[in-house]
């Protein structure tokens, strides 16, 4: 169809190039696409936050955005964030602290987390709990996400100390 | 030992990185086509046409079936009545599935299914139990059960008093929506994935649906997206309906619920009206009780039953009740066909216990948690029994509660909040302890069993399969830490496999909060049985084996040939010690992976069944009074919540919440702890705000669409709602049964705590002076309601 529309766009670090219809939305772009699966899809109307990634350095439901909105930005998924081998400080925590259940909710979280740290290096637990409102958990009832988060804000600011 | 210890999920390095795959990130086959259902436009109607021309000619659409399109109606009950696939003449409820729509993409399809020409010739929907009531719509004769003679005690007890609570139901809001791909295969073969905690039932209904044997349908489930009822029976028509469109087409077919269509088809929790009348002595000592429940179980048959049945089975929560009698009305509304959801049925039963309790310690003007210890079952086993002759011989309460008290400071706390509330003219606090008594086990007995494969391979690890789903529960990370406590050796050297009904036939859905129960003791039984017969031959023998590296190459001796190792155990078979990855009598020690090897150089099978069925159950639901067991063994807990509401606005908060919970000798405590603050947070979530809003009748249209199908309008607890301080510990305490390590099941019993909730907000309530009882979910809206109405301007 003629009314497709050139998309440039980096994700997790890769150029990718495709066309697309302008109103295609960005969270099927990602899973279906590009076989970017660790963004769900848990609402479809930006109020789970299971399809949280960043976007030029903010956090975005990839739900609710059209996939020309997000041309020519810089996209971060779960998939971007850390790797098996190396984990994210907070991908490390929400494993070993049982940030998680069903883990439906978790890429959402971590990518959101990960901009609530960058935003607020030392968040008190009321930061933590306004800071993540904008994604949803039907299994953990939210403490241990909060422990997670602030063990790897912990040990982020360590790590941080010890490097300077 | 691998078990009682706090092992992290085993699929947390998937979850983090994103990596764990649901049903819907399978990568799908070429040319996939996906579903979408056409929904029924109003709420109770004669459908007169269906016009699918237009559907048909909608842009990427493949295949359209409506009702006219099936010799049979394809059955999606999982009970003996029918329910079928697509409307069939009377629609029954807002939403109803009326046709199938297949096209290339989820949104094609979701498109097309709105393109339809529809007639209906509406009716007035039953909506409500009065609804219900006055248009005589039963599921079944209402049921009654009744323990000594409860009319006689009211008669003669000092007090009595009669009272109503109404509690709304509940969306699972499980993250991950209802999900299935069907995959056709050689002949009549069919692969199924789907998101379901019952892959046999969907295994039965496929095969129903296609006309052919079981043995021609395999399903597969590696993971939900969380589940907690939601999916024992409510996948069955996207799974069908997958099937049957592969089949005609002979592609791969997809379906994922939208959420909003998923919000408006699938069934909820039950609400439920209780009706009751107490009679009890100057201390609040109950002598006899009468409950009437109403229990709304929406357009068809579902669960509804075992449901209320279930409701009915915990009417007496922790309390001796001397005489009883339990009634259960079933009635049918033009709704969604309510069905399992955490405690099934149990939770309504204990509210209306609780607020038993709460309404007598009101009229006696007394500390209700006085009340409560007056009425709880005895210490020990005294022969009391339940209202449905079930002998107590595992109570705790007392003792749990009286832990619970002290460390949570309730008697303190108490005079500090009637302190703060007699400074503090707006904001009022309320507080309050409720316990938790719940039986477990199926109460349609032949649920209660589990098969089990287990493999062993030459390498020593180890694959493991059984009939439990896994929805985030971490049952995959209990039974595999059974399965390496059997053999001695690392958890992380069992592999646990995606449920499939092809490895282990004839399963129980994953619920009643026995997944562990019955398939670890099913896979201990089936490690026990390939240990024994390794033991058997390993004591027997001269056990030859190869040395080898770490990467499992053989190690080489000094001319280069496999450096051969001998050992013979000097011990009884049964006293061979497998532990820390070897295999020793005491002097003689081999690494458990030759242990395996050298079995299978002397042809000794290392792959065993393994099968579990419940002891002790009795169960008929039909008979009205007698000695009967349903139940294998009850778990205990209690919450103390303490609340804080503001007058104004009737917003509220919950400031702290103790619990303390009897999960037996725990499998893992970190994950049972993580079940017992996610069930707590949605028990409350529950009763105190999400609401299920149907349209009333109005203009234009006879109502009955539910206006909350969206979280944009029904609110799940988010991370700032839950307890600002909450303490979360377990009881010491083992299970008196024989169970998998003694260890209690935990996935239900903890989301009535949630009941403190309530009754904390009930505290506040009074204490600005309103006597109003609330009826749940107890929003701010309710609760404004009630303080308005003690200074006379209620709504
Ligand atoms: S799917 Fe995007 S916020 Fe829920
Ligand atoms: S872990 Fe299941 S939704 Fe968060």
């Amino acid at each position: 169809m003629s009314n497709k529309m050139h998309i440039k766009m980096n994700v997790n670090g890769k150029d990718e190039e495709f066309l697309a219809e302008p109103r295609e939305l960005l969270i099927y772009t990602l899973r279906e696409r590009l076989n970017i699966t660790g963004p769900h899809i848990g609402c479809d109307t930006s109020h789970c936050g299971a399809c949280t990634v960043t976007i030029d350095g903010k956090s975005v439901k990839a739900c609710t955005m059209f996939v020309a909105q997000a041309s020519g930005s810089s996209v971060t998924t779960i998939e971007g964030i850390g790797t098996p081998d190396s984990l994210h400080p907070l991908q490390e925590a929400f494993k070993e602290h049982h940030g998680l259940q069903c883990g439906y909710c978790t890429p959402g979280m971590i990518t959101r987390a990960t901009k609530l740290l960058e935003e607020n290096p030392n968040p008190t637990e009321e930061d933590i709990r306004f800071g993540m409102a904008g994604n949803i958990c039907r299994c953990t009832g939210y403490q241990n996400i909060v422990k997670s988060i602030q063990a790897a804000a912990v040990e982020m600011s360590s790590a941080k100390e010890a490097a300077e | 030992m691998s078990v009682h210890k706090s092992r992290p999920h085993d699929s947390g390095p998937l979850h983090v990185t994103g990596e764990a795959r649901y049903t819907d990130d399978l990568a799908t086959p070429v040319g996939t086509l996906h579903l979408a259902f056409g929904m029924a436009p109003v709420a109770h109607g004669v459908l007169k046409s269906l016009d699918l021309a237009p559907v048909r000619a909608m842009p990427g659409v493949r295949l359209v079936l409506g009702p006219d399109d099936f010799a049979q109606m394809p059955d999606v009950s999982p009970s003996p009545a029918p329910e079928p696939l697509l409307c069939t003449g009377t629609v029954q409820f807002h939403g109803q599935p009326l046709f199938i729509v297949a096209a290339d993409t989820h949104l094609q399809a979701r498109h097309a299914a709105r393109a339809a020409g529809i007639e209906i010739d509406e009716l007035p929907p039953i909506l409500t139990i009065d609804d219900a009531l006055a248009a005589k719509r039963f599921l079944e004769e209402p049921l009654e059960w009744e323990k000594g003679a409860p009319d006689a005690a009211l008669t003669i007890a000092p007090h009595r008093v009669q009272g109503r609570i109404e509690v709304g139901g509940q969306e699972h809001f499980y993250l991950e929506g209802q999900a299935a791909m069907a995959v056709p295969g050689d002949g009549d073969e069919m692969v199924v994935h789907a998101s379901t905690q019952h892959p046999s039932e969907i295994q039965h209904k496929v095969a129903h649906a296609l006309h052919v044997p079981f043995a021609e349908v395999s399903v597969q489930v590696r993971r939900m997206g969380g589940g907690f009822g939601g999916k024992e029976s409510q996948g069955n028509a996207l799974a069908i309906s997958c099937a049957l469109v592969a089949r005609k087409t002979g592609r791969a077919v997809k379906m994922r619920y939208d959420r909003d269509d998923d919000m408006m088809i699938t069934g909820k929790r039950h609400e439920i009206r209780i009706d009751y009348d107490v009679g009890f002595d100057d201390q609040g000592r109950i002598a006899g009780v009468l409950f009437d429940h109403y229990v709304r179980c929406g357009w068809s048959a579902d669960l509804s039953l075992p449901v209320a049945d279930r409701a009915m089975l915990h009417a007496d929560n922790a309390y001796n009740l001397p005489t009883a009698r339990i009634r259960s009305t079933r009635l049918l509304t033009n709704t969604c066909s309510n069905t399992a959801f955490r405690g099934f049925g149990g939770p309504q039963g204990v509210v209306g216990i609780e607020r038993v309790i709460d309404h007598i310690a009101a009229e006696l003007n007394l500390d209700p948690l006085d009340v409560r210890r007056a009425n709880f079952y005895a210490a020990g086993a005294v022969g009391q029994t339940t209202p449905y002759g079930m002998q107590i011989e595992d109570n705790v309460i007392n003792e749990l509660v009286q832990e619970l008290s002290d460390t949570s400071d309730y008697t303190k706390r108490r005079a500090e909040i009637a302190d703060y509330n007699a400074r503090s003219p707006v904001l009022k606090r309320g507080l309050a302890l409720t316990p938790v008594k719940f039986g477990i086990s199926f109460t349609l007995t032949q649920l209660n069993q589990a098969g089990a494969l287990v493999h062993i391979y030459t390498d020593g690890s180890i694959r493991l399969n059984h009939g439990g789903t896994e929805m985030g529960q971490g049952l995959f990370t209990k039974v595999a830490s059974v399965a390496a406590d059997v053999f001695g050796v690392d958890s992380a050297q069992v592999k646990i496999t995606a449920t499939d009904t092809t490895k282990v036939p004839n399963t129980s859905a994953t619920a009643a909060s026995s997944g562990s129960d019955l398939n670890g003791m099913a896979v201990q039984a089936a490690c026990k049985t390939v240990r024994a017969r390794m033991a058997d031959y390993l004591c027997n023998a001269t056990v030859l084996w190869h040395a080898r590296d770490a990467d499992g190459h053989d190690l080489l001796d000094r001319d280069g040939k496999p450096d051969r190792r001998e050992h013979s155990f000097n011990c009884a078979p049964a006293d061979l010690i497998f532990n820390g990855d070897m295999v020793s009598d005491g002097t003689n020690t081999i690494p458990f992976w030759a242990a395996a090897q050298a079995c299978y150089a002397a042809r000794i099978s290392l792959s065993s069944t393994g099968y579990y069925a419940t002891p002790k159950l009795e169960w008929d639901r039909l008979k009205r009074s007698g000695p009967r067991r349903p139940f294998f063994y009850f778990a205990y807990g209690a919450a103390v919540t303490e609340v804080a509401v503001d007058t104004l606005t009737g917003e509220n908060r919950i400031l702290r919440t103790d619990i303390l919970h009897d999960c037996g000798r725990s499998l893992n405590p970190a994950l049972d702890i993580g079940q017992i603050e996610g069930a707590y947070v949605q028990g409350a979530g529950w009763l105190t705000m999400e609401e299920l809003v149907w349209t009333p009748a109005g203009r234009g249209n006879l109502g009955g669409a539910l206006s909350t199908h969206a979280p944009s309008t029904y609110k799940i607890p988010g991370c700032s709602d839950r307890p600002k301080t909450f303490n979360v510990a377990l009881f010491q305490n083992e299970n008196v049964e024989d169970t998998i390590h003694k260890s209690k099941a935990v996935g239900e019993p903890p989301f009535m705590l949630g009941i403190s909730a309530l009754m904390a907000l009930q505290d506040a309530v009074r204490a600005a002076g309103s006597d109003v009882m609330l009826d749940a979910p107890a929003t701010p809206e309710r609760l404004l309601n009630a303080i308005e109405t003690a200074n006379g301007a209620g709504w």
